[in-house]
């Protein structure tokens, strides 16, 4: 570890004392003078018509303030997206208006119909009753083959079909990918479920909004990862307010996974009616309506195919897939299951030709948006299920097949669109072989037969883009955002430095890593650097946290800003020192002459910036605070192999995970602590996606999965301890810090490596199944195993 | 959640009147708070009974283990006078929940996924109630339905020690309620076993299986033996034929256990 606290040392997370002392300041914390409270009339039908709605009665009641519907909204902007794809015949995609509050029809259960504001919440919960809403419920279509089917019931009715978009990816490859599979030795072929997922963040939303009559400036506090990118959505396509007059701010928040990602109605709401009303309004998700209103995860149906020469080389994947993007399109859904997904289908393979076909469906539903890993879970998932079943089929070592087909140069241009830098898939593959003693599994085996199990061992890679990513390549794609990061560096006069950042942090730790690079640049403790985020008054415009793209992206325009302040203090130091600006050096906090024992500290420079005495002020300004943005040029392509061993009870069904192996290339590691647990939150969520996660619809829409009575989220004595290592890191070429990103990794990497280990467990029991479809609870796989 | 009134008296003659005059018992507020929450329940007066001495405490009254009804969960797993029955109470929920839940509670609201039905059926305990003593054979009356009338609420449950006894629940991966429970009691009452979690009529006896046992207190006693898959509840958890095969591998389990 590094004396200094560094980079590379495993600081502890310096914003855990809050956390876990109960002094973590979230948004449901505040409460403004005057305040009121709103609750939301949601649908209960997942699609119907909207006759009237009466809020007469409602409206006389103690404590309301004001009632809103879609009356109100008329005028109003409709909730945007943020990403336009083109489809195969280069046509857009199909946009559906998504209005703030029901305008005519209700599309999802939980759809927000009326907000009601009042002194209480109880009043407001009471008052939301007494609403006579008259709806006329239509037939709903959920299953997305369904949804695409002539005559399905259309979830928008200026809409041509519930159909978004058809993407093909790459369409110029589609006929010399149908040309591979003819000519192909062996072709493999697996159709599975994506699961969906509700993200479940421990927070559940809230916003808060407020509107100083004094001067014109409305104020929104949320449970967001950007609250830039909320400011510009909300203010400039909903709204209509000026950025210098909308202020959001993100306090503490209680974890994103991606859901807290998007631009919601509630705040909307809560901003609009604080204008309306003149007093703060607040509303908090109930757990019930985060169920039905977070935007949800996942969702694909998909057919992969493989096709393999006679020596067994990948010559092309074909993949179709059908996603789910719910009744309306959240704020990054279509780009999920195509920028997001088909370009990460060549995996860690040298497969030449690839064809992806993505139908993105409208269905009444919650909307689907990313969730950790977004897209490249699925893309992973995929993959390596279909090429552990064609290594069964083949009679192969998986690991042998995978390694055979590893790319092995690098800078490597897939088929697909990306290049990768770095990468050594064979090392992370070797490290991963030791941790898991494989050569000791067929022992292990045998003794969980003794005790009447079966046990297995699944193996896989991954590959993932991070650090999304170059403006002006998402611009070609049809972002409609740059995604560059900034950050303002401020040095104090006595040295302490306060750096403005606009990557949010949500449980990431940025407050205690982005310290680290910053006295490993200058040498100093990194107690003297605090880190602000999360309030567009006081940070510059950032693109905010996803994608594992705060340290990458975020890192380095913080690195960049750094530069220049070092840059502007070696200038003063080579005045206090009389010397040359190229003579002058930085190391442990102390500017000294190339050559000589003279020298000037850290603070000594920073004072003379404040208090220019003695000062060039000819030459340059005082102070010292730089800014920087930072495009990065390129993607970051973290990889890895991870490995799972369960038992499966035959009785029961049940799977329990005796270990788990995650080998990891994340580039440079700057807190070797924090990306551990970035790992273990991630195989957490991974192996709840594998195992036991689910929301489940039924025919008529309705949310079977609406609580954790239903929807199992992984406990502690679901999980095993964990064997990482991230030894093998082949730095970013691309980016000042050379870091790849970790955030993602685990929840990428490890629901394959359940699921063949699960199949591994039982093929080797003697049972012929080749997939069962996630989570594979131990009614599912009892009824694969009964055939049934 | 709507407003309601609270009482909360140390009596039991104060409990009575206040439910004889309409209120609704309140014990450890694990499932009814929740569901005043979700305002899926409108009473005008709650009675807490976690207020009276009378009804907390274990006592053994000859080879009868008496709880009161509103003793919480953890002091009967802490107790170990009957370990099947400890040990299931040790169980139920987290720590949050068996420290606020009661026994009066489970068996008053009779979840057919709460494990204390089980015990209560398969020990043939008796249920006191404020107005008489019922057999727990008469008790459990369906779906969250029991014979209790109105205004009969729950004082103690009287457990007769069985000579061998054993619940294994097998959890719903999110609830961890029991998917399928089974509580198998070898005692003076003979060989029962009681299922819960698997069935649409609520907690129920295997009666074949406790005819099969009676002669052969062994799990290969029950090789071949299966419950009907019409009447088990069917879900996302778990198909009926599922559950119905559960109940087999879980009660040789519960007599493996014993
Ligand atoms: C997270 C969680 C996990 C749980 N897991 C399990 C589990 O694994 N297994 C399990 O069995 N249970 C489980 N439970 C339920 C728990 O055991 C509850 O405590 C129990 O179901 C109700 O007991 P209570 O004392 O909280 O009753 P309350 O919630 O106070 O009351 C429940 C109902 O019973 C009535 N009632 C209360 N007292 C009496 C009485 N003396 N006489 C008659 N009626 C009465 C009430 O009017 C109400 O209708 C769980 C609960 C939670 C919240």
């Amino acid at each position: 570890m590094p004396a200094d606290g560094g980079i590379g040392a495993p600081n502890k997370r310096r914003e855990d004392v809050r956390f876990l002392t109960g002094k973590g300041r979230y948004t449901d914390d505040l409460n403004r003078h005057g305040q009121t409270h709103m609750y939301i009339l949601r649908s209960q039908v997942a699609h119907g018509r909207i006759n009237g709605i009466d809020t007469a009665e409602a409206e006389a009641m103690e404590g309301v303030v004001a009632i809103l519907t879609g009356k109100d909204f008329e005028g109003v902007g409709s909730i945007p997206c943020g990403w336009q794809v083109t489809d195969r015949h280069g046509q857009p995609m199909q946009e559906p208006a998504h209005p703030v509050l029901a305008q005519g029809k209700v599309r999802h259960v939980g759809d927000p119909i009326a907000a009601v504001i009042a002194e209480t919440l109880e009043q407001a919960r009471d008052a939301a009753e007494a609403i006579v809403v008259d709806i006329e419920e239509l037939p709903a279509v959920i299953d997305m083959k369904e949804a695409v089917k002539e005559g399905a019931p259309k979830v928008h009715d200026d809409l041509t079909s519930n159909l978004c978009y058809d993407w093909g990816f790459v369409e110029e490859n589609k006929g010399a990918v149908d040309e591979a599979f003819e000519k192909a030795a062996h072709v493999t072929t697996l159709e599975l479920v994506n699961n969906r997922l509700v993200a479940n963040p421990m927070e559940p939303r809230v916003a808060i909004g407020e509107y100083d009559e004094a001067d014109g400036m409305s104020t929104l506090y949320t449970t967001s990862q950007n609250p830039h990118v909320i400011r510009l959505l909300m203010g400039a396509f909903v709204l209509g307010i000026p950025e210098h007059k909308l202020r959001v701010v993100a306090p503490d928040v209680g974890g994103g996974f991606g859901t807290k990602i998007f631009h919601y109605a509630e705040e909307a709401l809560a901003t609009f009616a604080a204008k309306k009303i003149k007093r703060p309004v607040k509303w908090t998700s109930s757990r019930s309506e985060a169920f039905m209103s977070d935007a949800h995860g996942r969702d694909h149906v998909t057919k992969i195919e493989l096709a393999l020469d006679a020596d067994n080389n990948f010559t092309a994947i074909r993949t179709d897939t059908y996603a789910n993007m719910g009744a309306y399109l959240s704020t990054f859904a279509p780009s999920v299951p195509t920028w997001l997904h088909g370009t990460l289908m060549a995996g860690n393979y040298k497969t030449p030709l690839i064809y992806v076909n993505v139908k993105a469906v409208f269905t009444n539903t919650v909307p689907v948006d990313a969730y950790r890993g977004a897209g490249r879970p699925e893309a992973t998932f995929q993959l390596e299920r279909l090429i552990d079943k064609a290594a069964r089929e083949l009679g192969v070592d998986p690991i042998a097949l995978r390694r055979q087909n590893f790319i092995t140069q690098f800078p490597y241009a897939t088929p697909v669109a990306v290049e990768y830098d770095t990468g050594d898939y064979n090392a992370t593959m070797d490290t991963l072989e030791t941790m898991i003693d494989r050569a000791g599994f067929e022992a292990r085996a045998a003794e969980s037969k003794k005790n009447g199990k079966l046990r297995g061992l699944g193996v896989n890679c991954y590959i993932e883009a991070c650090g999304i990513a170059p403006s002006n390549l998402v611009g070609q794609l049809g972002a409609r955002a740059g995604l560059y990061e900034s950050a303002t560096v401020r040095v104090n006069a006595t040295g302490g430095l306060v750096v403005m950042t606009g990557s949010h942090s949500h449980g990431q730790g940025h407050e205690t890593s982005f310290p680290q690079v910053i006295a490993e640049m200058i040498g100093i403790d990194p107690n003297m650097v605090e880190i602000v985020h999360g309030d567009t008054a006081n940070t510059p415009m950032g693109m905010g946290t996803y994608g594992s793209r705060s340290l990458a992206v975020g890192g380095s325009a913080m690195v960049r800003a750094t530069e220049k302040i070092i840059n502007k203090a070696k200038k003063i130091a080579a005045h206090l020192l009389e010397a040359a600006d190229s003579d002058i050096e930085l190391k442990d906090g102390k500017f000294s002459v190339a050559g000589t024992d003279k020298s000037v500290a850290w603070g000594d420079v920073t004072l003379a910036a404040y208090v220019p005495h003695n000062y060039p002020l000819e030459d340059i300004e005082p102070g010292l605070e730089e800014t920087a943005f930072y495009d990065p040029s390129n993607f970051t392509y973290p990889s890895g192999a991870y490995a799972c061993e369960v038992e499966v009870d035959p009785e029961t069904g049940k799977v329990t995970i005796e270990s788990f192996a995650a080998a990891d290339d994340f580039g440079n590691i700057v807190n070797p602590m924090i990306v551990e647990g970035q790992v273990h939150g991630g195989i957490a969520q991974g192996v709840g996606q594998a195992l036991l996660e689910g929301a489940v619809y039924d025919a008529d829409g309705q949310l079977l999965t609406g609580s954790y009575m239903d929807y199992a989220m992984p406990r502690a004595d679901d999980l095993p301890f964990y064997a990482v290592d991230h030894s093998n890191g082949t730095p970013c070429t691309h980016n000042p810090l050379g870091v790849k990103g970790c955030g993602e990794a685990g929840a990428i990497g490890s629901p394959p490596a359940v699921v063949n280990a699960v199949i591994d467990a039982l093929q080797r029991g003697g049972h012929d199944i080749t997939h069962i479809n996630m989570p594979l609870t131990p009614g599912r796989v009892w009824a694969a195993m009964n055939g049934q | 959640m709507y407003a309601f009134e609270l009482e909360r008296p140390t009596s039991l003659a104060d409990a009575e009147k206040a439910i004889a005059g309409g209120g609704q018992p309140l014990s450890g507020g694990q499932t009814l708070i929740p569901t005043l929450k979700q305002r899926l329940a409108m009473p005008e007066t709650l009675v807490s009974l976690t207020a009276i001495d009378e009804l907390k405490g274990i006592s053994k009254e000859g080879d009868m283990l008496v709880i009161g009804g509103a003793t919480c969960h953890a002091d009967v797993a802490a107790d170990g006078s009957y370990p099947a029955l400890s040990a299931l109470a040790g169980k139920i929920g987290d720590p949050h929940v068996r420290n606020r839940g009661t026994i009066g509670g489970s068996l008053g609201n009779n979840d057919p996924s709460a494990c204390y039905p089980s015990a209560a059926l398969a020990s043939g305990a008796t249920i006191v109630t404020n107005k008489r003593e019922l057999a727990a054979d008469d008790y459990f009356t369906g779906l969250f339905e029991t014979a209790l009338d109105e205004g009969e609420f729950i004082k103690a449950v009287k457990f007769p020690i069985p000579e061998k006894a054993a619940y294994i629940k097998f959890e719903q991966p999110a609830s961890r309620f029991a998917l399928v429970g089974v509580f198998v009691a070898k005692g003076a009452n003979g060989v029962r076993v009681a299922v819960t979690g698997a069935s649409e009529g609520g907690v129920f006896r295997w009666t074949e299986a406790e005819q099969a046992l009676s002669s052969n207190f062994s799990a290969s006693a029950l090789d071949g033996l299966t419950v009907s898959a019409d009447n088990m509840i069917g879900d996302i958890h778990g198909s009926k034929a599922y559950r119905a095969h559960l109940v087999g591998v879980v009660t040789k389990r519960a007599v493996n256990a014993c």
